[in-house]
């Protein structure tokens, strides 16, 4: 096992660690607007996480340069596609959830 | 100016992606990024010049470091809540006008709001302001809008 193995091994634990506890977050949550929390935010650095890892265990070429313009689309993607859910919920007259109120 | 630019951008993603360099591919980059450009040149680079497109990047790249501190702290902090037993959530909408005028500053500001700790954006413009869902309360977000402002020029 080479070193480049050993990041890459890490790295998707840590990827796949992040979007387990993603999942449960939005099982867990009581409304639409605090279950897109951990959907959008905790999402976004596992899958960069895992990407990462690849690249890692690809080495540095032409393929390691593709997951990395992929990294950054999502980056960019994900909030953006975060912001549209919550937007087109807060237009149509989702009320967000208060403390002390029922599960929904 | 912006079509040239649009049609380098274009030129060196195609060759990012291709990795190839036969005649019929280059003729074909060369082509189609000059299509592409034709078609989105004011989309991309609209009316911006270049020094201040140059400026604005190498804001935007120093800006980049502590954004994603920012991230992993928020990705720590939503982790903490999601596990703890308790369930120690109190959310809140904060409704506020950051008095950004470009196009480009909202939307950066509108992400990194998203990106960060506990709150998500849930509308943003220049008429409308911005309303953020935080899940706790007590959000501080005046560091983040004056970075961007930053980024901006607008100070």
């Amino acid at each position: 096992m080479d070193i480049g193995t050993i990041i890459c091994g890490v790295l998707l634990f840590i990827g796949c660690f992040f979007i387990l506890v993603a999942s449960v977050g939005v099982l867990r949550f009581p409304d639409f607007f605090t279950r897109i929390h951990p959907a959008g935010k905790t999402d976004t650095l596992g899958q960069a996480c895992v990407l990462i890892g690849l690249i890692f265990y690809e080495g540095f070429d032409f393929i390691s340069l593709k997951l990395l313009i992929i990294v950054v689309f999502l980056l960019v993607v994900n909030p953006t596609a975060t912001y549209a859910l919550a937007n087109a919920a807060f237009i149509s007259g989702v009320k967000p959830w208060k403390k002390g109120d029922k599960r929904q | 100016m912006s079509f040239i630019l649009t049609f380098i951008l274009m030129l060196i993603f195609w060759v990012l992606l291709s990795g190839h360099f036969g005649l019929i591919l280059v003729v074909s980059a060369v082509i189609f990024s000059l299509l592409v450009a034709y078609l989105s040149h004011d989309l991309l680079l609209g009316g911006v010049g270049l020094s201040s497109l140059i400026i604005k990047s190498v804001r935007f790249i120093a800006y980049l470091p502590w954004l994603f501190w920012e991230i992993l702290l928020a990705n720590f902090e939503v982790i903490y809540i999601t596990l703890h037993p308790g369930m120690k959530i109190d959310p809140e909408v904060i409704e506020f006008d950051p008095a950004l005028k470009t196009d480009v500053g909202i939307t950066i500001l509108a992400n990194s709001i998203t990106l960060t700790p506990g709150t998500v954006t849930i509308e943003a413009g220049k008429k409308s302001g911005f309303k953020v869902h935080s899940l706790t309360k007590g959000a501080d977000l005046t560091e983040m809008v004056t970075k961007v402002k930053w980024i901006e020029g607008e100070e």
